[in-house]
């Protein structure tokens, strides 16, 4: 399903830039294509995502975690492949359905988890909750409540990126909803005025909560929403992590190289509804089943891994033993640290000076 | 006929301006739309047009006068009576615009005066306690005195920069940034473009990233299509992190009335950034506080929202010399002290209590007027320990009343200081309307001195007639 991939052929902008920062931008590189090991960290990466989040709706269903919480099921291929290309200096920013995006940064799953319980143990220390961790040590930015306000704070991020001269690339994903948010549009134009380097990923996951694509978007082929601002965009199958790990590779080293922002539309589904209060009764079983039972991205990199022998049936048991020990654990650890200190209430309004 | 030509207004604020060059001498035929002379204010430098068709007989007021009165006579014009144009003994030149010029809300002159004001500076009161008392001082404006603090904050840390409409080549709408581009360059002062929520989330990713940006509303009526990224965005985002995050920026630009500017340009937002955790507001009066506060807002680890006022842009007074003095945020300014009652006020509103204490003490009533200054920290301890001395509090805000500045100070001291008060405090307000256009409607909104005077004699049981 990849198609229309601009990035190859994008007219390089005439426009003028600010002057760069004092590291000149690295030129591209051809990236290898992923042996074995990546394969299979991929694969384990992806795993560890649907097990944990298979087990946040569990506590959810017990009343272990509250309020919302947007499970990334279905979706694992868009953010594991993606962060497959990125170096430790690039910097990830999203909306809300975060938990993926934070355990493929390198996040750990006990401090996800007991931040969605409200635990002291959470990365927010439980002031968060499942919209609201952060972690500057992997360069993640959140975590973002508001639908689309991670464009312009995302563009910010490469902003200081240039700035400082560095060849850290922003990633900036959002979903379908959002994209239909104005300040996406004034974060493509600032992006693209100033050449920022931004890697605007947009989910689509067809469906803005409980209202699909078409029914809330002019141009449904939102890889073209850039275009007026001179930002390419590419089409990508969001449910096979390989076609997402080479546009993502693409648009990362362009953007790396001093090009500016691009736009990936990553073509994926959520199984779940849009939160857990959701009974997604706007689509139908069949519609569910057939991306289940026919795309879904852990499947099908299981049966290619399998096919061309590159993992054996026990390999990939060893990892799903070793994903559910994570998970377990991390499980654990919500229930049993304790709540935050009542202390914690009046603490972290402010920075001290 | 001989009509007189006028000095014109440039905005409805500009009280007096230089006559910088003449472009036509006595004997010259001048037709509508012809450039008489170039006048400047502090602000900008505008052409003049004429108005009338004939020939010039005198010019009035010879090039390079400055303090040239609006509506003095600048030049005579003998009209020819064939063409008939002229009906009236005097007219006031047309002037137009020319870069660099006036924010939009700057409408070109009226055919008459400005509405009538009250005399502009006033002295700023001799500060007990002043840190920066015995430095040497110099008579800065207040827009000059907010360009300094930038411009020496951003010579001192590289990663200040500033960001806003207009900031750069244009050299801010109101002046402010003028010479900081020439200074530094396109990578740290950045015109954007028209869009304050998108500027203000990119800056709000840049403080994430380590930056320190100074984003710069043109006015802060505009930053409410950008409050999401104030309140959500930049407030929130520590507590939410677990202290992990950190958001130093400042959103600064003048808040509140304008002069004639309508609704829409015309809102003091106190109320509703004070309302936040998170924040840190603040709302200088003079220009050395105009300064320390905002060397202060920049170097403070938080998002602050500094509320400037257009109104004292250019309003002089003395600030002390060096890079080294900043204001503390948090700490309230006690700006003349006083017996009978207590009268808090903010950004402009303390130059209306000021002069409402100096009436006030012709009466015998020995008013303690506080400038309050930081609105997020609130410095209760002065309000507090000034109400305990007084016994009587008269709160003066521009803004509406409900659910306001006002509202928040003596709900607290009722709640702090109850036991002191001899009298229910007062509040002095804007009235609750948009702010009307039409000058007399305009006058009797806005709260001024006369409002304080009159809640004062009411407080102490003296009518109008004491």
């Amino acid at each position: 399903m990849t198609s229309s991939s601009q990035d190859d052929a994008a007219p390089t902008s005439s426009q003028t830039a600010p002057p760069a920062g004092p590291t000149p931008p690295r030129p591209k590189r051809r990236r290898a294509e992923p042996g074995r090991a990546a394969l299979l960290a991929m694969y384990r990466e992806m795993l560890l995502i649907r097990r944990f989040e298979e087990k946040a709706g569990q506590l959810y269903g017990m009343g272990l975690i509250a309020g919302f919480c947007h499970l990334y099921i279905g979706q694992e291929a868009v953010v594991v492949g993606v962060q497959s290309v990125l170096e430790p200096q690039d910097q990830v920013i999203t909306g809300y359905r975060d938990h993926g995006h934070m355990l493929a940064a390198g996040m750990n799953a006990r401090g996800v988890m007991a931040e969605l319980t409200g635990r002291s143990g959470g990365y927010s220390r439980g002031k968060g909750g499942s919209m609201h961790m952060f972690s500057q040590e992997k360069n993640f930015y959140g975590g973002h409540g508001i639908v689309g306000a991670q464009a312009p704070i995302g563009a910010g991020l490469a902003f200081a990126n240039r700035y400082l001269g560095t060849d850290a690339v922003s990633l900036t994903y959002f979903g379908d909803g959002a994209s239909n948010q104005g300040q996406v549009y004034e974060a493509f134009n600032m992006a693209s005025l100033w050449k920022l380097p931004v890697v605007f990923v947009i989910e689509n996951n067809q469906y803005a909560m409980g209202t699909s694509v078409a029914r809330a978007s002019a141009e449904t082929e939102l890889y073209k929403r850039g275009l007026s601002f001179e930002i390419p965009g590419a089409e990508v199958d969001g449910m096979d992590v390989l076609a997402v790990r080479r546009a993502a590779g693409r648009a990362v080293d362009r953007a790396r190289a001093g090009e500016g922002p691009f736009i990936l539309e990553m073509k994926t589904y959520r199984y779940r509804g849009h939160s857990m209060s959701d009974p997604a009764k706007y689509r139908s079983r069949e519609e569910v089943a057939e991306m289940r039972d026919r795309h879904d991205p852990i499947d099908m990199l299981k049966r290619r891994l399998l096919e061309r022998g590159e993992a054996s049936e026990e390999d990939l048991r060893r990892i799903e033993t070793d994903v559910k020990e994570i998970v377990n654990d991390s499980a654990e650890f919500a229930q049993t640290c304790p709540e935050p200190d009542p202390s914690e209430l009046w603490t972290d309004v402010l920075a001290e000076i | 006929m001989v009509i007189d030509i006028l000095m014109p207004a440039l905005s409805p604020t500009m009280e007096e301006g230089a006559l910088a060059r003449w472009l036509v001498a006595p004997g010259d035929r001048v037709r509508p739309g012809d450039i008489l002379a170039e006048i400047e204010t502090d602000k900008a430098v505008m052409e003049v047009e004429a108005v009338d068709e004939g020939v010039i007989e005198t010019l009035v007021t010879p090039a390079g006068s400055s303090g040239v009165k609006v509506n003095a006579v600048i030049a005579r014009l003998r009209t020819d009576e064939r063409s008939g144009v002229s009906a009236g003994a005097s007219a006031p030149a047309a002037p137009i615009r020319s870069a660099p010029s006036h924010p939009p809300e700057t409408a070109p002159s009226s055919p008459r005066p400005s509405p009538p004001r009250a005399a502009e500076p006033i002295a700023a009161s001799v500060v007990a306690g002043d840190p920066a008392q015995n430095r040497a001082v110099r008579r800065v404006t207040v827009r000059d005195a907010l360009r300094d603090a930038l411009a020496e904050e951003m010579r001192r840390d590289p990663r200040v920069f500033l960001m806003g409409e207009e900031v750069g080549q244009y050299q801010g709408a109101y002046k402010v940034s003028r010479g900081l581009l020439e200074e530094f360059g396109d990578k740290r002062v950045i015109d954007t473009p028209i869009t304050e929520y998108g500027f203000a989330g990119l800056g709000v990713g840049a403080a994430f990233a380590g930056l320190r940006p100074v984003v710069e509303f043109m006015t802060f009526n505009f930053a409410m299509q950008a409050i999401d990224h104030i309140i959500n965005s930049a407030a929130k985002t520590r507590y939410m992190s677990g202290g992990q995050m950190s958001c130093p920026i400042v959103f600064r630009g003048p808040n509140g009335a304008a002069s004639r500017v309508g609704a829409q340009h015309s809102q003091d937002f106190s109320a509703w950034y004070g309302h936040v955790p998170g924040l840190k507001v603040v709302a200088p009066y003079d220009a050395a506080d105009a300064k320390g506060l905002l060397k202060a807002a920049i170097r403070d680890p938080n998002p602050v929202v500094f509320l400037e006022h257009e109104l004292l842009y250019g309003l002089e007074f003395d600030v002390p010399e060096g890079e080294d003095v900043l204001e503390p945020i948090g700490k309230a300014r006690i700006r003349r002290e006083g017996r009978d009652v207590t009268l808090t006020a903010h950004s402009r509103m303390v130059r209306f209590a000021l002069e409402a204490a100096e009436r006030l003490e012709q009466e015998g009533i020995s008013a303690e007027v506080i400038d309050l200054r930081s609105l997020r920290p609130l410095d209760m301890d002065t309000i507090v320990a000034s109400v305990a001395k007084t016994s009587r509090l008269v709160c003066c805000e521009e803004g509406w009343r409900p659910f306001g500045v006002g509202a928040e100070i003596v709900a607290r001291v009722v709640e702090e200081a109850f036991d002191w008060l001899d009298a229910p405090p007062l509040r002095v307000t804007q009235k609750d309307v948009p702010l009307p256009y039409a000058a007399n409607l305009e006058a009797l909104s806005l709260p001024g001195t006369n409002d304080i005077v009159t809640a004062v004699r009411a407080l102490l049981h003296r009518g109008d007639g004491a």
